[in-house]
């Protein structure tokens, strides 16, 4: 009970011959605690829908019996399971840090030939879904691909293969290892360059004073964008689908695609204590002492003459961006200009209709994920607590549940318990919300955080409510964080791959599911339309992280 | 003082009133920085002896860091030479990386390495030293700096003064031939200042290294340093021990530069010079004038070489356009009938008002510099 609530006991007390006044006072008392809860309640509601669907895979996972569950979790196939998920996220996250590091240092601390422009280039590979990228390598290099067909008249039969681990390391790289050169960058653009100026004087040479003074010191930005990485690795299904590679994602979907429920469900459960472990490794990293000491200040520690390596360093750029961008550009447009035979006999012509689905399903997702995402963002933004923030971080769970998890634990709901809600777009939509909602509350948060309280302290002064002064003197000026916290979810449930498979309505399909329909049936020509759409919104979603960030960069 | 030819010159012989006792540690000959067509730095060349504090004093800009980032070796100068111990670390075709120079810097900053402590900070440049000896050392000059009850803490947790005396402690650690400090005190607030710069003056001369620091607080070099250098755009106007560089200034730049100069025009009659506000014998005025027979000249004068009173005979030199009071002091601006202004120092006790007339006499008991009017 709190302050006011006490005195207001005090007078009724008092006031006990005039008890109407008293319990009046005690209605109104109830009424602005309700009012006052009303944000952390709601808030904690939101919060627990948005972790349900890990409920409903416990849930189903339990169906399984114990016997059963315990020897399918011990069996052979599962162990080469994890073991092939672990190589993959592994193999992907190193690859990813030995591409993006070096690219992070060379656009920052070298004599770069082109350097502005590397700089834009590097970042580039993130605008192309990873899924695009695997099914464009596949058409290149894959048996009877564009580059056999080149080669055959040379006598050249066949090519290594493409399909498995070194396919699906190589492309999750070439479409990931941009987080990691974007969070090394800002953390190299952010430190003081002094310090390694310092190191020089005190008799340590260029590769002695990186290793001790500036890897320290970046350490924490590499770990970040490796854990996006491997996160990202480990929920992805398209590339493994494609390359044929057995991972989680992938058989989670063959056993849901042959009414393996059960056994599906209790992978997706092993797949989330996998993601946990991630998160718990990349927590300890940051926590450690380095973390904590970052100097900052403006001064650029002098550039790196590259001097008999800078062309060598330009072919490493150009081998990045050729194979990353060159590669599935100058696929998409071939399949445009020379279309494949199935384009007339498949009966899979691209309609219309199919952009007008994606953009009405993420449409309603992005309004949805904006209206639960702002109690979230508001509570976590003006909350001193953990405790406050904890829906705010609950919600984050999103991010780590790969789509693949929450499309099955939703088929769950609406096969189980709402019957009349199973194969409509509600539940697909709900999927988007739970997956893309913090993008929404992240955004939101920030710029929450820059609307000074007085403002509603002078509102609230003025004679406002609480929801009067929110509508009238915060609304107005986080509009733009929560427009384009909208438009991101937009951007990003429109390329969304695994939870649109599993719950699109029947005769809804979408550009993504196209893509995957044609994909499959190897009309791969028919993809090349959809999918230039799907790199053009994922440009523009990148367009807008990057405005994003410029904006928080001058805070 | 033979300083009417050096006037127009922009590099100096050795002042013959500089002590040269000690070996000749560090040499600049010709050095010159061109960054494209603008040069930082141009012909500077000076010396450096053993033990001594030798400070670079210059308005902000004029090339005083890059002088010290040419000679730690973060920067390559395009001309001339630097040597240290006679060998030559940049330029005749060598270039010596900083961390083969035997160069320590303390920069402005103090750039602590935010991921050590303070005694593994100190620790960092001896790294190769064995590991007893390195913990000595270490010992030595966190006990130099006195700090030895703060050797496990970060630099975050350490107040402004304790992180310069962490970051001097640092590069004094490998015992280098010269250590640089670059404005070693613009980062502390102006309390701490001045009572830091008698205290790193205590411990480079405890630690008997060669140092030359770099700042534009003239009040901080000439109560620092053995000798001072004056630097602008990028030149050498003169060099030497602060008082001689303060009472005789060389040039009217470093005149204006140093305390708070005005100058009054007079002309040369036989070996006098008549001025607005009086005249000047021989005894008044430094060195011959005779050569300049009936030419105009500059006289420099401070604010406690001019005293202001109230008009003699109805007869004002000028009025009062400004007035500063400093507590115990008053300084006055007044503007000359005959045009130009300068100050006047007085006690707190003796007041004029805002536009007040006053007459001014010169009051130096010394000779005051001048200058031929070019």
């Amino acid at each position: 009970m709190d302050g006011t609530a006490e005195t207001t006991d005090d007078s009724t007390s008092r006031d006990s011959p005039g008890t109407i006044r008293g319990s009046l006072a005690n209605i109104r008392q109830l009424v602005t605690r309700i009012r006052r809860s009303l944000l952390p309640v709601s808030a904690t509601l939101i919060a627990l829908l948005l972790l349900s669907p890990v409920f409903w895979i416990v849930r189903e996972a339990t169906t399984v019996g114990r016997e059963r569950a315990i020897s399918m979790v011990f069996s052979a196939g599962t162990f080469d399971i994890i073991v092939n998920s672990f190589l993959l996220t592994a193999g992907v996250t190193l690859c990813s840090i030995l591409i993006g590091v070096p690219l992070a240092i060379l656009t920052v601390q070298t004599n770069l030939p082109f350097r502005r422009f590397w700089t834009v280039v590097a970042a580039l590979p993130l605008v192309i879904p990873s899924y695009i990228g695997a099914f464009a390598f596949v058409s290149a290099f894959g048996p009877r691909g564009v580059l056999q067909d080149i080669l055959s008249p040379l006598g050249v039969e066949q090519l290594p293969e493409i399909y498995g681990l070194v396919g699906s390391v190589l492309v999750l790289t070439l479409y990931t290892y941009p987080y990691v050169y974007l969070t090394t960058r800002a953390s190299l653009l952010s430190f003081d360059g002094t310090v390694v100026e310092a190191a020089r004087t005190l008799n340590h040479s260029r590769w002695k004073a990186f290793r001790r003074v500036t890897l320290p010191q970046i350490k924490p930005g590499i770990a970040a964008g490796s854990l996006l990485v491997a996160l990202y690795t480990l929920s992805d299904f398209g590339t493994p689908q494609i390359m044929r590679y057995d991972v989680f994602t992938r058989m989670i979907y063959i056993w849901y695609d042959n009414f393996f429920l059960g056994r599906a469900a209790l992978m997706s459960l092993l797949l989330l204590v996998m993601t946990v472990g991630i998160l718990v490794w990349e927590s300890r990293i940051s926590a450690s002492r380095e973390g904590a000491h970052v100097s900052s200040g403006s001064r650029r520690p002098g550039r790196i003459q590259l001097g008999s390596w800078k062309w060598p360093a330009v072919g490493f750029c150009l081998l990045i961006a050729g194979l990353a961008l060159a590669v599935p550009i100058a696929i998409l447009v071939m399949w445009l200009e020379r279309p494949s035979p199935g384009y007339a006999e498949g009966g899979f012509e691209f309609q219309f209709a199919y952009v007008m689905n994606s953009v009405s399903v993420s449409f309603a997702a992005a309004i949805l994920a904006v209206i639960v995402g702002l109690p979230l963002a508001y509570l976590a933004a003006r909350s001193d607590s953990r405790l406050g923030s904890l829906p705010e971080r609950a919600s984050y769970v999103g991010y780590a549940m790969p789509g693949v998890v929450v499309g099955l634990a939703l088929i769950f709901v609406g096969l189980r318990f709402a019957g009349v809600l199973y194969g409509t777009v509600f539940l697909l939509v709900f999927a988007y919300v739970v997956r893309f909602v913090p993008q929404a509350v992240g955004t939101m948060e920030s710029s929450i955080l820059q609307v000074d309280p007085k403002h509603v302290e002078a509102a609230r002064s003025m004679g406002d409510g609480s929801f009067r002064s929110f509508r009238r003197v915060v609304l107005p000026q986080i509009a733009p964080g929560v427009i384009s916290g909208g438009a991101l979810v937009f951007l990003t449930t429109m390329k969304e791959l695994p939870a649109t498979l599993l719950l699109k309505p029947l005769g809804g399909e979408t550009i993504v599911t196209y893509i995957w329909q044609v994909q499959e049936a190897a009309y791969y020509g028919q993809a090349a339309v959809p999918a230039l759409i799907l790199v053009g919104v994922s440009a523009l979603s990148m367009l807008i992280i990057l405005r994003q960030d410029a904006y928080d960069g001058t805070q | 003082m033979a300083h009417n030819k050096t006037l127009s010159e922009s590099t100096t012989d050795e002042e013959p009133a500089t002590p040269e006792d000690g070996e000749t540690v560090l040499e600049l000959d010709g050095v010159t920085k061109a960054f494209g067509e603008e040069a930082a730095v141009e012909d500077l060349s000076l010396s450096v002896t053993e033990g001594e504090l030798l400070t670079l004093l210059g308005p902000s800009g004029c090339g005083k860091t890059t002088t010290l980032r040419l000679i730690a070796g973060l920067t390559q100068p395009t001309g001339g030479t630097v040597s240290i111990r006679g060998e030559a670390v940049a330029g005749d075709g060598a270039f010596r990386p900083p961390e083969k120079r035997d160069v320590g810097l303390v920069f402005q900053n103090f750039a602590l390495f935010p991921h050590l402590d303070v005694a593994e900070n100190v620790a960092f440049g001896i790294d190769d030293w064995p590991a007893d000896e390195r913990e000595r050392r270490v010992d030595e000059l966190l006990e130099l700096v006195g700090l030895e009850a703060h050797r496990d803490k970060m630099p975050a947790q350490l107040s402004g003064g304790q992180q310069q005396r962490v970051a001097l402690a640092r590069s004094l650690a490998p015992e280098p031939e010269v250590l640089l400090l670059d404005e070693p005190f613009s980062n502390l607030d102006v309390r701490l200042r001045v009572e830091m710069r008698e205290e790193v003056r205590r411990i480079l001369k405890e630690a008997g290294v060669t140092a030359i620091s770099v700042t534009h607080d003239q009040e901080e070099a000439l109560s620092i340093s053995d000798r001072v250098a004056i630097i602008n755009d990028g030149e050498l106007e003169q060099i030497g021990k602060p008082e001689v560089v303060f009472e005789n200034p060389e040039s009217k730049f470093v005149a204006s530069f140093l305390g708070r100069a005005s100058f009054i025009s007079g002309r040369v009659r036989g070996d006098i010079v008549e001025t607005p506000l009086g005249t000047l014998s021989t005894d008044q005025i430094n060195g011959p004038v005779s050569a300049y027979d009936g030419a105009q000249i500059d006289v420099l004068v401070r604010p406690d070489d001019l005293e202001a009173t109230g008009p003699t005979d109805g007869l004002a030199d000028g009025r009062v356009v400004h007035r500063q009071y400093n507590g115990p002091s008053f300084v006055y601006r007044v503007e000359l009938e005959s045009g130009g202004v300068v100050r006047c120092l007085h006690n707190h006790v003796e007041t004029f008002e805002h536009g007040q007339e006053v007459s001014v006499k010169i009051v130096a008991d010394h000779p005051l510099a001048w200058y031929p009017v070019e």
